[in-house]
């Protein structure tokens, strides 16, 4: 792959995204049209991210790829190899030792920190698409702040279900500004969007959009006074490290309906088990 | 017990190992060159050139080959690499009328000037399978003859004379570009023509078909389908003028559709257009159609809501490198989001009163 630019994408690119990126700084929570190019991976598995990544990317850094929480998953290991040999960067599995983190699905348990940069894959990063399928539509509707069609479809759902029916992919607002799609993580991670210490950026390539956070951003998720947002997770411990506060992935171990819970941040996981936590189905 | 899944990354390496072996097949068979591929398979090369973007018959038939056949994927290979490659200046609009001809025919005249000429297609014959190509595949040689005439005048241009037909009026406004700008809507007909151009063939047929169907009808004749070489010219700014960089085979297809007048429009005869890279009569037919229906705003005609004219939705849903990849990628691990949903749905459950089956040992 040695004759491809660092981090595969040619300079002009790379610029061209630092740009949408700086925007997108400049007005958190704004979707950046971006021209998306064809990545050697396919939409929909992670191109944005890895878009945000090479443009960010120096050959200082040290990367780390997660997907669902996890180093191991193999697309996470498909885009950590992809820039091993486009861009030659050190890679980690340790959250505290990265510089930039790409992730699918989760932020990392870890508090991050300053000079961290976290870059979120983003499938639809239209908080509103599944309320109004035009994006002509949706773009005038950010633009004049009218949010009114979410907060109807939040209120609908309380009062058909008794709660609000997003577990992911949960809309905040920024800043009191713009309702953003925080891409499909649990709403269990939200809170840990709101000032955050670290730049986060969101790369969505086939829908052509970049969108961030830049640190100590005020992120508020969607709720209402007698319905406050509840980030809420499975009720267990982890099996292997018993971790209490972690978001937890249930696995099912046979075919009689056992299951444990075990964390889905694997790096939290084993950093908790080699300082001598030990779940209840640890070995 | 539980064990975290490892080695994900051995998984995929060995996978990879088995596609490649999967991929040639039978040792005993012989290996399928990309010559072969390119002068064999050459309507497969054109349908990868044509949606890839990129004029390049070899890399096709290689992708082809590195593809197993699976022509999306091939698509996808050669955008991939497009993408990559610098670029160095843009030519100059290529000129269809001085195209040579291998196939040239008009529906709505019986003789125009220039001749109709057939050309290696497979209209007319038999569909019946061919079992002396299993055995042999040789053929005697087509009978030849002079090409009549070097410029093969547009039957559209006949119906201009007579101002039968909308004016198609020259514009040298530089078209954006779909490759080097987002998308964003509205998309002039620049724009559309780009997108449907390397718009996914079955995609665009659909929905050439279902305007046929009634769904915004605007009975289209093809008044003229040519296929042939033409020439590409790019200006040199070291030379002050422009000089010949290749021939390139397109097709050509320019529908002739009734058009009974709006509020704003005379009645006559209204143009759908398509241009595809290589022999690809079937997308160039389909993207005329298709540019037609979108083209309701600007002749004044009523939006009956149906898909074809709608060029958001054509637009955004016709890129099957950008379809295939986001429908295939709920391959991919989706713990995290199932488990909330799961919490979510047993809380739910919960509160309608809902009896777990059996409580999980856990």
């Amino acid at each position: 792959m040695t004759d491809y630019n660092f981090a595969y994408l040619d300079e002009q690119t790379k610029r061209m995204i630092r740009r949408a990126i700086l925007k997108g700084l400049a007005i958190p929570g704004y979707q950046v049209p971006f021209a998306s190019r064809e990545m050697p991976m396919p939409y929909g598995w992670g191109t944005g991210g890895v878009q945000v990544s090479a443009a960010v990317l120096t050959p200082e850094d040290r990367f780390k790829v997660i997907d669902q929480g996890a180093d191991d998953t193999t697309n996470a290991v498909s885009i950590r190899k992809f820039f091993e040999h486009t861009a030659g960067v050190a890679t980690t599995t340790k959250t505290a030792e990265a510089t930039v983190i790409q992730t699918r699905h989760r932020i990392p348990e870890a508090d991050l920190g300053e000079g961290q940069i976290l870059v979120y894959q983003v499938p639809i990063p239209e908080p509103l698409r599944f309320l109004e399928p035009r994006e002509s539509e949706t773009r005038k509707m950010h633009s004049l702040e009218e949010y009114g069609l979410m907060h109807v479809k939040l209120y609908e759902d309380i009062s058909r279900h008794g709660h609000i029916a997003t577990a992911y992919a949960y809309p905040v607002k920024v800043e009191a500004r713009y309702v953003m799609d925080p891409s499909p993580i649990p709403k269990f991670d939200n809170p840990k969007l709101s000032n955050s210490p670290a730049i986060q950026l969101f790369g969505a390539g086939r829908e052509q959009r970049i969108y961030a956070l830049p640190p100590y951003t005020r992120v508020t998720s969607l709720d209402f006074e007698d319905h406050p947002f509840d980030p809420s997770k499975a009720d267990h411990p982890c099996g292997l490290c018993a971790a209490e506060d972690s978001y937890l992935d249930e696995v099912i171990v046979d075919d009689a309906g056992g299951r444990m819970f075990v964390c889905s941040d694997t790096d939290f996981c084993e950093a908790r088990q080699n300082a001598g936590h030990k779940g209840k189905d640890a070995a | 017990m539980y064990v975290a899944v490892k080695g994900g990354e051995r998984a995929i390496e060995n996978a990879h190992a088995w596609l490649a072996e999967e991929r040639r097949g039978d040792t005993s068979v012989m290996e399928l060159s990309v010559p072969q591929i390119r002068e064999q398979l050459a309507l497969a090369v054109n349908r990868v050139m044509a949606e890839g973007s990129l004029y390049d018959p070899d890399l096709a038939a290689l992708a082809i080959k590195q593809s197993r056949g699976d022509l999306i994927e091939a698509i996808f290979l050669i955008r991939a690499y497009r993408t990559t490659l610098p670029r160095f200046g843009a030519s100059q609009p290529i000129d269809t009328a001085n195209m040579t001809c291998d196939r040239r025919v008009s529906a709505t005249f019986k003789d125009v000037p220039g001749g109709q000429i057939l050309g290696p297609t497979f209209d007319y014959t038999h569909r019946l399978l061919d079992f002396k190509l299993a055995a042999d595949g040789e053929v005697a040689q087509a009978p030849q003859r002079e090409a009549a005439q070097a410029k093969v005048p547009h039957v559209t241009g006949f119906l201009n004379r007579e101002g039968l037909i909308e004016e198609a009026p020259h514009d040298d406004t530089t078209p954006r570009d779909l490759t080097r700008e987002p998308l964003e809507m509205p998309a002039d007909r620049a724009l559309r023509l780009q997108a449907l151009a390397r718009a996914d063939e079955g995609f665009t047929l659909s929905m050439a078909y279902s305007t046929q169907r009634g769904y915004a009808r605007n009975h289209a004749f093809v008044g003229e389908l040519r296929i042939g070489d033409v020439v590409v010219e790019m200006d040199i700014p070291e030379l002050g003028f422009a000089i010949d960089i290749g021939e390139i085979t397109v097709t050509e297809c320019e529908t002739v559709n009734q058009f009974k007048g709006s509020k704003t429009e005379p009645p006559q005869f209204t143009r759908g257009y398509g241009l595809v890279f290589g022999q690809t009569e079937r997308k160039a037919i389909s993207m005329a159609l298709v540019d037609r229906a979108l083209r309701w705003e600007e002749l004044g005609e009523d939006y009956v809501g149906a898909p074809a004219q709608d060029a958001e939705f054509v637009l955004y849903h016709s890129d099957n490198i950008q379809a295939t990849g986001f429908l295939e990628h709920i391959k991919l691990p989706h713990y995290v989001d199932f488990q909330s949903e799961l919490e979510l749905v047993r809380k739910l459950r919960r509160d309608a009163g809902a009896t777990p089956k059996q409580e999980a040992n856990e």
